[in-house]
């Protein structure tokens, strides 16, 4: 029950008072919230049977204040030094408005991927921007709107090229001077699904065919290098082309506004991040990585993607297109296992672009480079050679003395350099720099900057023929918003169009939409948490590492599970992290042949998707009527495949928000079998504080800390996908090859934590070298990541040792502020919530599934398909209707066609659970009318939601419902109304005419 | 358009017209209902030899994707670039203009009457 005590901040998160619960029980007949999850949860599964409450790990609620002030410690053990180490991740400025006004703007984090079109129009239209600004940089067709981080975009490119090429070879290319961590994470991934990898030195290679000899499915060259030299791959590219191979080149944002973009250099897809568009650092996350790829592969993107289609009334309007190429349709086929991406990050990286436009860009990189001019300059009267004569921002220096001992001296003196070997260096220079840091870096490699004037003639150290001469960012959006106030009207503007958790109540099945506490968010910016770069030596991340430890022991209790990485940035990811380790663990005991991934029918799509990546065959389990596992057909399945199956992928409580009885049995017979349990961990937030997965037979799950530990959704992103499992997949956990410390949050019995070193198993697989070639003389590069420890094994699956850890301060301040009780009681409060809306709404739309008691857990199944048979009205017409009612649409048609899937959580109060619920019962009634004759099937208010401002002023009004009952069905609207800005939108009209970047402004006339 | 009842039937809801050794093959109406708003259409090339039974092609629409498999053992002689360039002919006109492919065979496999695929689908 709710506590009255208002300084508790459980009591600020749990929507329902005491009171208000009282009313609810007694609706659907139970005296207490235990009660009622005691008779909904099976006994057999129940924490008390497992262990003593007492045994929790998780310290006592501090109120909101004591949290803060325990993070601010935290915070004070982050040293910021003012990072050159570069590699793909570089300071910036973030504009003041597009931080006050969208990164700490609830109407912006707190909405959710885009799937209700209508209602969603301002971040459509601020992801278009997005595609548009990448899609104009790197010159190539079709950009979609976002990727989780450089890396990942990398390893994406390389899936991409071998589903897209003819090339009968299994072999990828890869840059010999490429991020260290996108290659740990190519050798990672590769490695998977039987990719070979031949790294070569691109930048160096000669002749007329300068790939002679080789035979490869894609090539990946790094523009500018991570070395810093900028060089044409406009020859390896024809070469990779000739032999049919897919050419990926991963660009700098910032150098393309300056240097020859890689669709006029010929590449076919070009992938990067946008994180020095105004995102900061953040220790490596979340930021918003981008692919781009030419006309005639946009079918083979993955991810999500904005187009432009048209509304009821032929006015435009975006939506998401193609989305059958997604996971949540095409499951085991999918282009990728993606689905959350990093919307919020893609926002503030777009707004950037609005905001400078072109010339400000260009100036900004030009007042980059002509920093890394000076700087190399300097290096050189110095007496250290430069091993590049062009670049953008990075220098790699062949030091005069001891690189190590200027490393160090930089570092006492407040600046990160990187460390390539004891005679090399390298430098990056950024937006952030200023005069005093170039005075002080000159100093530091041994040289005082002169005051005479330096050549800022780009030619000098761009080569002319690699400089950008075509425009960019010219479509009006880019180029009209320069005044503060213009920008920060056009923030308001577009956000004013969306239905966010600021407007009211979002109950979208299976996706957790609960508050996210102001407290929660109130770190994230913090300096000591926002500007840290994510290779920052060890003794200047103590906050953040002890954090991440912290949040990792409570994960892991919380789950029954004795370790955790906080790696994965998605939950996609997670999963994919957890199958890698089920993959790592059977190769690990010789079971070669263990590949075959049973999944029942009623998961999510991404289940089959993340399968597949770990190299995995899917087989499917049936369902039976009651929608639960059908255990005759899992026995027979794994029978049938009985020496190959290497794990069952199932979410508990399961995608039709039961609590399935037979769980144990069902864990039981795969670990018989000598597979391993996946327990899929979307719908912890009906489970936290009454059941624990690694108690009932899971031996590993991924979380979702943006559903269950409140990161906001971003608008689809960012998200967090811990991994959690049992000691013996902990060997397997990710790792990283420049982690600062091995986390995976595992502690011995006797509740030490273990150290990587003694956990290490098998693994991560080597590069496959190519013919060797002679070294460069002038430029010798580092061909393994650097700083690797020797113990590493694990693969990675972030380019972030830690992935999005700046939002972490919001996970660890709920777990915090609310406690193992507080936790028990928000799941209470969920299932409370979910069940009294099932037991409202059970006369009008039958509940498709219940479990024990006739309960469900913490969302439930509203079957329409009764009602489409009876009345023609459809799952979409109720989904748009409730938007002229004040709503966002529960879950359409998953994880069953026709229904509607609702989940309260138990953030929301009564009043509006109750205002949802009436809304539900009069579209039931619009919905009789149609059936009874008294309006047309064609021609009614539910087929024609939802009514736009414009729709009931325009002309003559000709339906057979009046203005009121079409825009104010509810009294209460009438003071405060959510006005769509578009009508119903023509989902076909956009996949067959494919736009995806910014339409004319004289479209919208 | 040829009369429905003169088709053979597989059941992956294709249909398939047989004059001398061609077999002209589109997807039923049942199947284009079912799909929703078709909006793309990737088919084999003419002169592509396809064993019956194997995926050739896909049918897209807004929410769902179908499989598009090889009713016969033959070469492809002509797949309807109409229907590329305009994929909403599946569902306008399935049995008509909204055929799919034409392929050469030399021995037709046992296929499904009208009747036997209406009562397939219960329609």
């Amino acid at each position: 029950m709710a506590q009255h005590d208002l300084a508790a901040f459980a009591s600020r998160h749990i929507g329902t008072d005491e009171q208000s619960q009282a009313a609810m029980l007694e609706a659907i007949g139970y005296r207490s919230v235990d009660e009622l999850v005691d008779a909904a949860v099976p006994a057999s599964i129940h924490v008390d049977a497992f262990r003593d409450a007492a045994d929790s790990v998780l310290p006592p609620a501090a109120t909101e204040r004591e949290a803060l002030a325990e993070l601010r410690r935290l915070a004070d053990r982050n040293t910021v030094n003012r990072s050159m180490i570069g590699l793909g991740y570089y300071d910036t400025i973030t504009p003041a408005v597009i931080k006050r006004n969208v990164f700490e703007n609830p109407s912006w984090y707190t909405a959710y991927t885009p799937y209700q079109p209508e209602i969603s129009q301002g971040r459509l239209e601020a992801l278009i921007n997005f595609q548009t600004m990448v899609s104009d940089l790197t010159g190539l067709a079709t950009a979609n709107a976002s990727m989780l981080d450089e890396g990942t975009a990398v390893v994406e490119a390389m899936l991409l090229a071998r589903r897209a090429s003819k090339a009968k070879t299994d072999v990828f290319i890869v840059d010999a001077d490429a991020l260290p961590q996108t290659k740990a994470l190519l050798a990672n991934r590769a490695a998977a699904v039987g990719i070979q990898l031949v790294e070569l030195p691109l930048a160096t290679l000669g002749g007329a065919d300068p790939l002679a000899g080789h035979d490869a499915f894609g090539l990946f060259a790094q523009y500018p290098a991570a070395s810093g030299r900028l060089w044409d791959p406009s020859a390896v590219i024809a070469a990779a082309q000739g032999m049919g191979a897919i050419a990926v080149v991963a660009a700098d944002l910032l150098a393309l506004t300056l240097v020859t973009s890689p669709g006029e250099l010929g590449a076919d897809v070009a992938v990067g991040t946008s994180q020095r568009f105004g995102v900061p650092l953040g220790f490596g996350g979340p930021h918003a990585g981008y692919m781009a790829v030419r006309k005639g592969l946009e079918r083979q993107l993955p991810g999500r993607l904005v187009g432009v289609s048209q509304d009821a009334a032929g006015h435009p309007a975006y939506r998401l297109s193609l989305q059958v190429r997604e996971q949540h349709i095409r499951r085991d086929k999918a282009t990728s296992n993606i689905c959350t991406a990093q919307v919020l990050l893609a926002v503030m990286a777009s707004m950037y672009a609005v905001y400078h436009g072109p010339q400000g860009l260009r100036q900004i990189a030009l007042g980059v480079t002509r920093k890394a001019r000076i700087l190399a300059h300097a290096a050189s009267e110095a007496g250290h050679t430069l091993l590049s004569a062009n670049y953008f921002d990075t220098l790699t220096l062949r030091t005069k003395t001891d690189a190590t001992a200027i490393v160090e001296r930089a570092h006492r003196a407040g600046y990160l350099f990187r460390l390539v070997d004891d005679r090399h260096l390298q430098l990056s220079v950024d937006e952030t720099t200023t005069a005093d840091d170039l005075r002080a870096v000159a100093v530091l490699l041994g040289e005082e900057l002169s005051d005479e004037p330096y050549v800022r003639d780009i030619d000098a150290w761009i080569p002319l023929d690699l400089q950008r001469t075509s425009e960019f960012l010219t479509h009006p959006v880019f180029n009209t918003h320069r005044s503060e106030t213009s920008m920060m009207r056009y923030l308001k503007h577009l956000s004013d169009y969306d239905y966010a958790l600021d407007r009211g109540m979002i109950p979208l099945g299976s996706c957790t939409m609960k508050l996210n506490a102001a407290t929660e968010m109130e770190a994230v910016s913090w300096p000591e948490f926002a500007n840290i770069h994510p290779f920052a030596p060890e003794s200047d991340v103590g906050g953040y590492l002890a954090m991440i430890e912290q949040l990792q022991d409570w994960l892991a209790d919380v789950t029954g599970y004795d370790a955790v990485s906080l790696q994965p940035n998605a939950g996609s990811q997670g999963e994919l992290a957890g199958l890698l380790a089920i993959r790592g663990y059977h190769l690990g005991r010789g079971d070669t042949e263990r590949t075959v991934c049973l999944i029942p029918q009623s998961a999510h799509g991404t289940n089959a998707a993340s399968a597949v990546l770990a190299g995995m065959r899917v087989v499917v389990v049936a369902c039976d009527e009651l929608g639960n596992v059908d255990l005759a057909d899992l026995r027979a399945k794994i029978e049938q495949h009985a020496d190959t199956i290497s794990a069952l992928m199932i979410t508990y409580p399961s995608t039709h928000g039961v609590y399935e009885h037979e769980v144990g049995a069902i864990c039981k017979s795969v670990h018989d079998a000598g597979g391993q349990v996946y327990v899929d961990g979307a719908n912890l937030n009906a489970l936290l504080g009454f059941a624990r997965f690694g108690d009932f037979g899971g031996d590993v799950s991924h979380l979702n800390l943006h559903k269950t530990f409140c990161i906001p959704h971003g608008g689809g992103g960012p998200g967090v996908g811990p991994v959690a499992a049992k000691a013996h997949l902990a060997p397997y956990l990710p790792g990283h090859p420049m982690a600062q410390r091995e986390l995976i949050g595992q502690r011995d019995a006797a509740g030490r934590r273990s150290r990587a070193s003694e956990l290490v198993g098998a693994g991560g697989v080597p590069f496959v070298d190519g013919p060797s070639y002679p070294e460069s003389s002038t430029f010798p590069l580092p061909t393994e990541p650097d700083a690797a420890p020797a113990t590493w094994h694990r693969g990675a699956v972030s380019a972030a040792p830690y992935g999005s850890p700046s939002i972490l301060p919001i996970s660890w301040a709920y777990v915090r502020m609310m406690g193992s009780a507080g936790l028990r009681e928000a799941t209470g409060a969920a299932v409370l919530a979910a069940n009294y809306v099932a037991v409202r709404l059970r006369e009008h739309y039958p509940v498709l599934y219940s479990g024990d008691n006739g309960l469900i857990a913490h969302e439930c199944i509203l079957d329409l398909r009764p009602m489409t048979a009876a009345t023609g009205v459809t799952v979409d017409d109720v989904a748009k209707r409730l938007v002229d009612y004040g709503f966002h649409a529960p879950t359409m048609s998953f994880p069953v066609a026709g229904t509607l899937m609702v989940e309260p959580t138990e953030s929301e109060d009564l009043a509006e659970i109750d205002r949802f619920i009436e809304a539900m019962i009069a579209i039931r009634h619009e919905a009789d009318v149609v059936a009874n004759g008294g309006y047309p099937a064609d021609d009614n208010p539910l087929r024609n939601a939802p009514h736009t401002a414009q729709s009931v002023i325009d002309g003559e009004w000709t339906h057979p419902y009046s203005r009121e009952e079409a825009v104010y069905p509810v009294r209460s609207l009438i003071r405060s109304k959510y006005w769509p800005p578009v009508r119903r939108i023509d989902q076909a009209y956009g996949d067959r005419n494919l736009v995806c970047s910014c339409p004319p402004p004289e479209a919208f006339e | 358009m040829p009369d429905r009842k003169d088709l053979q039937y597989t059941a992956e809801h294709e249909w398939v017209l047989v004059e001398d050794d061609v077999a002209t093959v589109g997807i039923t109406a049942y199947a284009a209902d079912k799909l929703g708003d078709v909006v793309f259409v990737d088919l084999p090339e003419a002169g592509s030899d396809i064993a019956s039974g194997s995926v050739v092609g896909e049918i897209e629409s807004t929410k769902s994707v179908g499989e598009l498999f090889a009713p016969v053992d033959g070469t492809v002689t002509e797949s309807n670039q109409a229907v590329v360039d305009a994929p909403e002919l599946v569902n306008s006109d399935p049995f008509g203009e909204g055929w799919l492919i034409r392929v050469r065979f030399e021995a037709l496999p046992e296929l499904m009457s009208f009747d036997e695929y209406t009562a397939l689908v219960g329609e």
